[in-house]
């Protein structure tokens, strides 16, 4: 059963489709987890010492990571795989896309890059200056805020309108990343017919939607509490 | 009508290939998109030049031989047809057509634009079949089949095996082929028995010839002339995965 899972086309979709899904679950409570700096920033530091240093944090990372990786690794395999069957170099002098084809579903790997690099930044950003200072056994990063004190980290970044920018422009890759992954990896595992396609289109549409916006308005809130504005004292931190 | 057409010759299977320029004139709108091709190869002829050499057969959309991408899409600039479907109206006069062979590392091409699409009868062999001992012919009433699964395994069955799907597919994949043949049968309780030894099969098969992974892109459904649908596709994944584990 085992070698199905790498040596079948439908195997390793299997495995793209189970590790984006995995993805998507961390995505989701980390979006929940974000939100509660717009509400509390205390509450939002509570949360990051307690995803520091410990076991179960650093094994939650270990998890993530190995996830990130397989997902990543199987779309290098199967993206090669792909390019090599339509005729590798041999390829239509004209293509035109189909009406009904989305943007999102032709572009996975390119938007998946688009991730990959942005995620690099975002591990710079936050966790090295985070659960690696503690790592490390340091008690301050190089802004001189404490390693658990995630709150005034968001503050630091999102004061400038340029990381402002790049953390969007990254949502909105996720965003078309998942329009197209969520239905996906549905019918990647046989669950889908013709009655549940648009039904499933539906919700990933809202799911992203609802996920990027989550992220986004965190970004955004910190970003104009930075330029002075109070939101008629609804956001009174 | 007079048009321009760009067409990719390639002497045989090892050589290079390159694009041809042609001028086709006075074709009428109501010619078929194949008579255009036979109207050209007939002037080539005359003027003592080998013809452009592109499959056809039955001329009615129903033996899956004609391919051909035309203009950026398998079966040309049109919906539910056949290239041997297709007509001239689809065009405008003076409009420059780009024609060009199926391109997939599993289709290789044989002549111009010919391409060699038996490795869909070497995924059949693996697996398209039900394993019937031949005795006599039983009542037709004797294996009750419920009127939605009889329909829905007759949807797959139209697939008429042409390859649009793996030519118009980014990954060159044949799913939608392979789903629809093991989809039609899956739905009946004579191929019901045989259900995951042949998606096995067929799987591998597919995999061993080259052809690509799917990602539900829906571009072969768009394409296909028979308007098989992905959810066949959902259909033989869960069949394989659940064959594989259950292994
Ligand atoms: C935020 C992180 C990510 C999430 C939540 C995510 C989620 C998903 C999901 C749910 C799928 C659908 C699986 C399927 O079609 O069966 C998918 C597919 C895919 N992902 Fe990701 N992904 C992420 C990051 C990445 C990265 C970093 C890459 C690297 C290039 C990538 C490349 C791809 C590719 C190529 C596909 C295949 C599309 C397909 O076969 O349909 N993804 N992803
Ligand atoms: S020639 Fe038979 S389907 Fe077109």
């Amino acid at each position: 059963m085992g070698n199905f899972l790498t040596s079948s086309s439908i195997g390793k979709k299997f495995v793209m489709s189970i590790s984006g899904c995995f993805l998507l679950l961390f995505l989701i409570f980390h979006m929940v987890m974000n939100a509660t700096a717009v509400i509390s920033p205390e509450a939002y530091n509570v949360i990051c010492a307690f995803l520091g240093a410990n076991w179960y944090a650093v094994a939650g990372t270990a998890v993530l990571a190995l996830g990130v990786l397989v997902h990543f690794l199987y779309a290098l395999i199967l993206t090669f795989q792909n390019w090599k069957a339509r005729g590798g170099v041999k390829r239509y002098a004209v293509t035109k896309k189909e009406d009904s084809v989305s943007w999102s579903s032709k572009n996975m790997f390119v938007l998946g890059c688009i991730i990959v690099v942005g995620l690099i930044v975002h591990l710079y950003n936050f966790w090295y200056n985070m659960m690696f200072v503690e790592l490390v056994g340091q008690h301050q990063n190089a802004m001189g805020f404490a390693p658990t004190d995630g709150a005034s980290l968001i503050m630091y970044h999102f004061a400038s309108i340029v990381w402002v920018i790049v953390y969007l422009v990254w949502f909105v890759a996720i965003w078309f990343h998942l329009t197209h992954g969520m239905w996906s990896m549905m019918q990647t595992v046989g669950w889908n017919n013709k009655i549940w396609l648009k039904r499933l289109k539906v919700i990933a549409n809202v799911l992203s939607t609802l996920i990027m916006l989550g992220f986004a308005v965190t970004v955004i809130v910190y970003y104009l509490k930075s330029v002075g504005f109070d939101f008629f004292g609804l956001i009174s931190w | 009508m007079n048009l321009t057409l760009k067409i990719w010759r390639q002497k045989d299977a090892k050589s290079k290939g390159g694009f041809e320029t042609f001028k086709v004139e006075d074709v009428s709108p109501d010619t078929s998109f194949l008579e255009m091709l036979d109207i050209l190869n007939n002037d080539l002829i005359h003027e003592g030049k080998e013809p452009i050499v592109f499959d056809h057969d039955c001329r009615e959309g129903i033996c899956g031989m004609c391919s051909l991408h035309i203009n950026g899409f398998a079966h040309g600039p049109d919906t539910e047809i056949t290239t041997c479907q297709l007509h001239m109206r689809k065009f405008k006069d003076g409009d420059t057509i780009t024609i060009e062979p199926w391109r997939s590392s599993a289709f290789p091409v044989i002549k111009d634009l010919a391409v060699d699409r038996s490795a869909f009868d070497k995924i059949l062999q693996a697996g398209g079949f039900v394993s019937v001992n031949t005795g006599g012919v039983p009542d037709a009433n004797s294996i009750p089949i419920p009127k939605k699964d009889a329909d829905e395994s007759m949807d797959a069955a139209a697939c008429i095996g042409c390859g649009a799907c793996v030519a118009t597919c980014k990954n060159g994949s044949a799913m939608l082929f392979v789903a629809a043949r093991v989809s039609s049968l899956a739905k009946l309780p004579q191929g019901k028995v045989e259900g995951a030894r042949r998606a096995k099969a067929m799987v591998a098969k597919m995999d061993e010839l080259g052809f690509g992974s799917c990602t539900n892109t829906q571009a072969c459904e768009s394409q296909c002339p028979k308007l098989i649908s992905i959810s066949h596709i959902a259909r033989l994944n869960r069949e394989f995965l659940k064959a594989k584990f259950r292994d």
